[in-house]
């Protein structure tokens, strides 16, 4: 379980998070939604530690973040997978590298025990047949899927996406939501996603925190955001007829 | 940014560059590849140019002595101090920073803009010891070797050109060559090769591994980057020429 209390993290002058708290649960996909530059990458960085927070805490089962020993520190990322916005595959490496790449550095394991371990990823994304492939050799939806794949390759319990669907058509947008999602549950981890996708919110968004201007300024599940009154959310999530239309429809229906 | 900050962000870069290799096994085959990358694919570059600058050298010092007066065999003695004092450590160096250098930029930038410098932090992973080292110790490694590898040419590129214009004659060259053979010039020129092929390899890689933006700022990482090598190669030149040879 992840549990942040009063996060605040500014550059220079400009305040970029304020006073943020909240609790990820996990086996559950938490969304982080909001508009672009709401301070949700901020937020992310901040949960993994790329950026160090001016106040608050950030507690992972317990273990405060920002107190921890270089020791404690490099235990601590070990359990941590992320999705990167671009993927941020290395691409002077095969797929099967990049995958392999974590246990290499991080794990004294044989190379057999580690390429077992990488197919079994690789088979887990629907990824067979690709290992020897490079990173420009794939599509969007699959350099998302290597990512994934070599997030979860140690086996993390934590699990944090950058805007896993940006740049994916919305079939293959459902598809890498949907992996994550029964990742999430399969491995009991806790994920936490940022995204400014309402497909999303709508199909995996088991909690959802909503920001703007750096506050959070609502929290829910993705039944309660249809419900709610908050102005900033309603802005936000009926800024497309289309959802406008869903929300109609699932007024109605209520009536 | 003042230039203060700058190079204490650069010492503080160095500080985490020289640590122990998270995985020995990955660090040598990163050595290796780097040797290959920074080093091995220079060579062809460095023989090309020391060949015909040595020749150049050769003939302008023939061109320039044609009093009656001054031996032939000056012209090989001239020739070979002037390359192995200057043209290959120094100007080699140069242009291996322009090489070299604005690939060790747009490399290590491109892996900074597109997050897999943050991937690798999130993995607990020490970025700058992974990425930076390797790159110095192939190129404190091998620099030496294709820098004597310029000067062997360059001298060889004067020899040639002798016999080609006959301007001099390759006796008089040879015996040029050996004349007051000072061993130490050669151990100054490897000293300086040593302390810029430092310089070729971290000045770059801190340019690349804090450039903030996108292509455009990688691009003109690059350029400051080969810029500011060059400085720093012209004016250490200067005072190692002072220090070891006054």
């Amino acid at each position: 379980m992840i549990i942040i209390e009063n996060l605040q993290k500014g550059f220079g002058e400009v305040e970029v998070l304020k006073d943020i708290s909240a609790t990820f649960h996990p086996g559950k996909t938490s969304l982080i939604i909001g508009q672009s530059g709401s301070g949700k990458t901020v937020f992310l960085k901040s949960l993994i530690g790329l950026h160090t927070p001016e106040e608050g805490t950030i507690s992972f089962d317990g273990r405060i973040n920002t107190k921890f020993s270089e020791k404690e520190k490099q235990q601590w990322r070990q359990e941590i997978g992320m999705v990167f916005q671009g993927s941020a595959l290395f691409d002077s490496q095969t797929v099967e590298d990049n995958v392999m790449f974590p246990l290499k550095m991080l794990t004294n394991q044989s190379h057999a025990e580690m390429l077992g371990r990488v197919n079994f990823v690789l088979d887990r994304v629907n990824l067979e047949n690709s290992n020897k492939k490079l990173p420009a050799e794939l599509s969007g939806g699959m350099q998302k899927r290597v990512a994934i794949a070599r997030a979860i390759v140690m086996n993390p319990k934590y699990l944090f996406c950058d805007e896993p669907n940006s740049g994916l058509d919305p079939q293959t947008a459902i598809v890498i939501d949907k992996l994550i999602q029964e990742i999430t549950e399969e491995y009991k981890i806790t994920t936490v996603i940022n995204t400014h996708d309402m497909n999303s919110v709508m199909e995996i968004g088991e909690k959802i925190v909503f920001l703007k201007d750096g506050k959070k300024a609502w929290e829910g599940s993705s039944e309660e955001i249809f419900k709610t009154d908050n102005e900033a959310v309603v802005d936000f999530v009926y800024s497309s007829n289309l959802f406008k239309k869903v929300r109609e429809a699932y007024l109605s229906g209520k009536k | 940014m003042n230039y203060l900050e700058h190079i204490g962000k650069y010492f503080i870069m160095l500080r985490r560059v020289f640590r122990r290799p998270q995985r020995s096994k990955v660090f040598y085959e990163a050595l290796l590849k780097e040797i290959e990358d920074l080093g091995l694919k220079s060579l062809g570059i460095i023989m090309f140019i020391s060949f015909f600058i040595g020749g150049v050298i050769a003939l302008q010092t023939a061109l320039n002595l044609d009093s009656p007066f001054i031996p032939d065999s000056l012209i090989g003695f001239a020739a070979k101090r002037s390359i192995i004092l200057e043209f290959a450590p120094t100007f080699c160096s140069i242009i291996l920073a322009g090489k070299v250098g604005s690939y060790i930029t747009s490399s290590i930038g491109t892996m900074r803009v597109t997050e897999q410098i943050d991937a690798l932090e999130v993995m607990g992973i020490n970025s700058l010891n992974h990425l930076v080292l390797p790159k110095i110790l192939a190129t404190i490694f091998f620099y030496p070797f294709l820098i004597s590898l310029g000067m062997f040419l360059g001298i060889f590129g004067g020899w040639v050109s002798g016999i080609l214009s006959g301007l001099f004659s390759g006796a008089d060259y040879i015996e040029g060559i050996q004349t007051d053979f000072n061993s130490f010039l050669l151990i100054y020129a490897i000293i300086k090769t040593l302390i810029f092929a430092f310089l070729i390899a971290t000045v770059p890689s801190y340019h690349g591994y804090y450039v903030k933006g996108g292509s455009i700022a990688v691009g003109k990482a690059s350029t400051q980057a080969v810029v500011w090598t060059t400085i720093l190669i012209v004016i250490s030149n200067y005072f190692l020429t002072q220090m070891l040879l006054t």
